[in-house]
């Protein structure tokens, strides 16, 4: 073809005119017209979403910078109050300057906060650790263990030189990861057995694990909570007493055993029935097909569920305000009790919902990365 | 494996065997592993009913319900049926029940359609817009609910007072004891109207039925709008009319520290609304979003070749097929907003929760109260399944 000179007809064919050449299909003014300007209706909206988003930026921006007060001198904070009443105003960002330290370990002992700051460092290596496929082994758990073991050290003290720390001192970020890990250490295996005892074909077992699954996701976490901090300690007998923590660990682990149960059991239901078949075929039992056969293909599954829910479990343990455990939104919420630094509660909001952020959106990405993935067979 | 009726190695079973008394039977392993499950589970229940029988006595606490025809004496700020601090627990728990639904039925509407629309957008060609939502719906989820309640919250307490309260449009004020709106004075004639307005829906939807039963017989399309129409605005309009046609508005209006006249909304509800609305719109966005994904696209294509008209396309074709895929998931986050309504609780509006816990701390009756808070959400959610999986039934794919 290359040969054909360009430019002649063939004969008997007139010559066709010269064409215009096509309207520019690449580019950024091309982006620009088929994602922004493709019609007169398209147009107005990104023109006036443009504009809404200028002006809020800008105001944002005046705030949060510009107007911003990052530090005052000890606890004077009179030019903050002029600048909130002022036309013009601005973020006191000193109050974040100020207690930043109590948002993140609440009243633990203010020389001992290295202790705190490196339990929440290894937690969140401990997830990051988790995260990663290669690391998918059975001596993970031995890590998990080492690692919560050192937490527990960490946080209490009283050996190798460590001084006690008290548990009702503890509070902020690390109480909200303590929370949330322990609680999904311990309601996974719960969920995984009653996800199978939904399932299982003895009656009784089957209608006790229902009525667990289906009342607890019947009612609000908060209600589990309140029987956590007032009932409990009626149906144990005189004398023992648990205290708050872990009072509110238990009501946290039955309440996310039954949403994982539910979330467990979509991906045996989802597992083809041939799997079952051929592991009754090969002569299994019932552990041995559950642990070899069903499970290790059921959970992968249900990967991508299982972080939303963590998600959503994680966001939930903030409930604990409620029963005043000392987390880091109560944490944040008691940081604006002192009258200095009454009012300014929409910097500390932001500044705690920045930290939740920056952990939910992680394990959302996560999620969304890994079901790629782990669909990657399917894609064409 | 399966226990199904249908199952066709049910057919071809085996006779069944005798039951042998021993441990290879895998009837036996099954009985005594339930009577020894079921066992411990009655043992656990026992222990504890008999220790907080015992923590009951020593302390002593009364038990039952007695307590409900007590006098409350406890001040409520909103509530819809009449209620004095005079006033019995019962009628007390029956406000705090009627708060709770007020903010989860409203609650469910508004994110219905305010996450409908981010979902649309989401899908949009214009990139600023799909952008803009997809920033929303990922901010919103990712951070906790009762930290965007209390935000709210301090962000309307931080309104400035009455005397200098924003005033957006005529007779709407925004300060810090609330939204004042102005209100129509209710008379009988919005009663008769209001009535005819029900009576219309009703005589419309038999109506429409009627209709598409003649055109399933003959397959002419007939019109409904005009009779709808009649029904639902003349209709009501005539009995308007006749009960005098009653139209006064109460204004809101400055007298010394704070409003009067009106309509009030609540900081503290309004904050919660705010929250749970634009909490729950970001999950039904992604919803709504996934539901009209999921229908292929030959299916549109298909329908464009039959040379149906775009309105008819969606109405007809894509809409029937994505609510297959969004009334399940739906189902579940409008249960999550009337469970995360008990969040009110932290910022003082009163709901059943909060009501409930107030009650339980005055008469010391822990678990009487606790038992009544999942009584409510217990029945409402059991009612918004039952009302969904009706709905999710009628519109599913009915197949062979």
């Amino acid at each position: 073809m290359s040969d054909i000179p360009l430019n002649t007809s063939v004969s008997g064919v007139p010559e066709a005119a010269p064409r215009q050449p096509p309207a520019l299909s690449t580019g950024p003014v091309a982006w620009l017209r088929a994602n922004l300007f493709s019609s007169w209706l398209n147009t107005a909206v990104t023109l006036a979403l443009g504009y809404l988003l200028v002006r809020w930026a800008i105001s944002f921006v005046d705030w949060a910078f510009i107007n911003a007060i990052w530090s005052v001198p000890d606890n004077q904070t009179q030019a903050c109050r002029a600048l909130k009443a002022s036309a013009n105003p601005g973020a006191c960002w000193a109050v974040i300057t100020e207690k930043h330290r109590f948002i993140l370990f609440g009243t633990y002992p203010y020389e001992e906060h290295w202790r705190p700051a490196l339990v929440c460092v290894l937690f969140t290596s401990l997830y990051v650790v988790s995260a990663m496929r290669r690391f998918w082994r059975w001596e993970l758990l031995i890590v998990w263990a080492v690692t919560l073991v050192t937490i527990g050290v960490l946080m209490w003290g009283g050996v190798f030189g460590l001084s006690y720390v008290p548990q009702e001192r503890w509070g902020g970020l690390p109480i909200t990861l303590i929370l949330a890990t322990f609680g999904l250490a311990f309601a996974f295996p719960l969920a995984i057995l009653v996800a199978l005892g939904r399932r299982s074909s003895m009656p009784a077992i089957r209608i006790l694990c229902i009525a667990y699954v289906e009342l607890i996701r019947g009612v609000p976490l908060i209600s589990l909570l309140f029987m956590a901090s007032v009932m409990f300690p009626l149906f144990l007998p005189e004398g023992v007493n648990i205290d708050k923590l872990l009072r509110a660990q238990v009501a946290v682990i039955l309440f996310a055993g039954a949403y994982l149960a539910e979330v467990v059991r979509g991906g045996l239901q989802a597992l083809p029935k041939g799997q079952y078949e051929a592991a009754d075929a090969l002569g299994l039992s019932y552990w041995q097909k559950t642990g070899f056969i069903i499970l290790p293909q059921a959970l992968r599954l249900v990967i991508p569920p299982l972080v939303n829910t963590f998600i959503g479990f994680f966001k939930d343990t903030s409930l604990v305000l409620i029963i005043g455990i000392f987390d880091l939104l109560t944490a944040g919420k008691t940081a604006i009790v002192e009258p200095a630094w009454q009012g300014f509660g929409v910097e500390v909001y932001i500044a705690v919902s920045v930290i939740y952020f920056i952990y939910c959106f992680a394990m959302s990405r996560y999620s969304q990365n890994l079901e790629a993935e782990l669909n990657r067979h399917r894609r064409r | 494996m399966s226990q199904t009726a249908t199952d066709p190695r049910r057919l071809r079973a085996p006779p069944k065997k005798r039951l042998r008394l021993s441990w290879a039977d895998e009837r036996v392993r099954a009985i005594v592993w339930q009577v020894l499950i079921v066992g411990a589970v009655v043992g656990i229940v026992w222990w504890l009913v008999r220790n907080t029988q015992y923590n009951l006595e020593v302390r002593r606490i009364a038990t039952g319900f007695g307590f409900l025809q007590r006098e409350a004496g406890l001040p409520i700020g909103e509530t819809l049926i009449e209620y004095t601090p005079a006033s019995t627990y019962l009628r007390a728990l029956a406000v705090g029940v009627l708060n709770t639904l007020k903010v989860a039925v409203v609650g469910i509407v508004l994110a219905t359609i305010l996450g409908t629309l981010i979902g649309i957008a989401r899908l949009s060609k214009n990139w600023l817009l799909s952008k803009i939502a997809a920033v929303y719906v990922e901010v919103i989820r990712d951070i906790p609910l009762l930290l965007q309640l209390l935000f709210w919250y301090t962000i309307l307490q931080g309104l400035p007072a009455p005397r200098q309260a924003l005033n957006p449009m005529d007779g709407v004020f925004l300060s810090n004891r609330g939204l004042k709106l102005p209100s129509l004075n209710w008379e009988v004639g919005h009663s008769w109207a209001l009535l005819a307005f029900v009576a219309g829906c009703f005589a419309t939807w038999l109506y429409a039925k009627v209709m598409r039963r003649k055109q399933m017989q003959d397959g002419q399309p007939r019109r409904v709008w005009p009779a709808a129409i009649g029904f639902l605005i003349v209709l009501p309009a005539v009995f308007w009319g006749l009960g005098g046609a009653p139209w006064t508005i109460d204004w809101p209006s400055l007298r010394g520290f704070n409003f009067q006249g009106g309509m009030t909304i609540s900081p503290e509800y309004f904050a919660l609304l705010i929250g749970l609305t634009t909490y729950t719109a970001g999950f039904i966005a992604e919803i709504v979003r996934a539901g009209i994904l999921a229908v292929p696209h030959g299916q549109w294509e298909a329908a464009q070749a039959l040379g149906l008209k775009p309105g008819v396309v969606l109405r007809q074709i894509v809409l029937p097929q994505a609510l297959r895929v969004i009334v399940p998931p739906m189902t579940s986050q409008y249960l999550n907003l009337t469970k995360n309504s008990s969040l009110a609780v932290a910022i003082g509006y009163q709901d059943i929760v909060s009501i409930a816990n107030t009650t339980l701390n005055q008469t010391g009756q822990a678990i009487e109260g606790i038992a009544i808070i999942m009584a409510v959400y217990l029945t409402i959610s059991l009612s918004i399944s039952l009302f969904m999986n009706w709905y999710n039934n009628r519109i599913a794919l009915v197949e062979r």
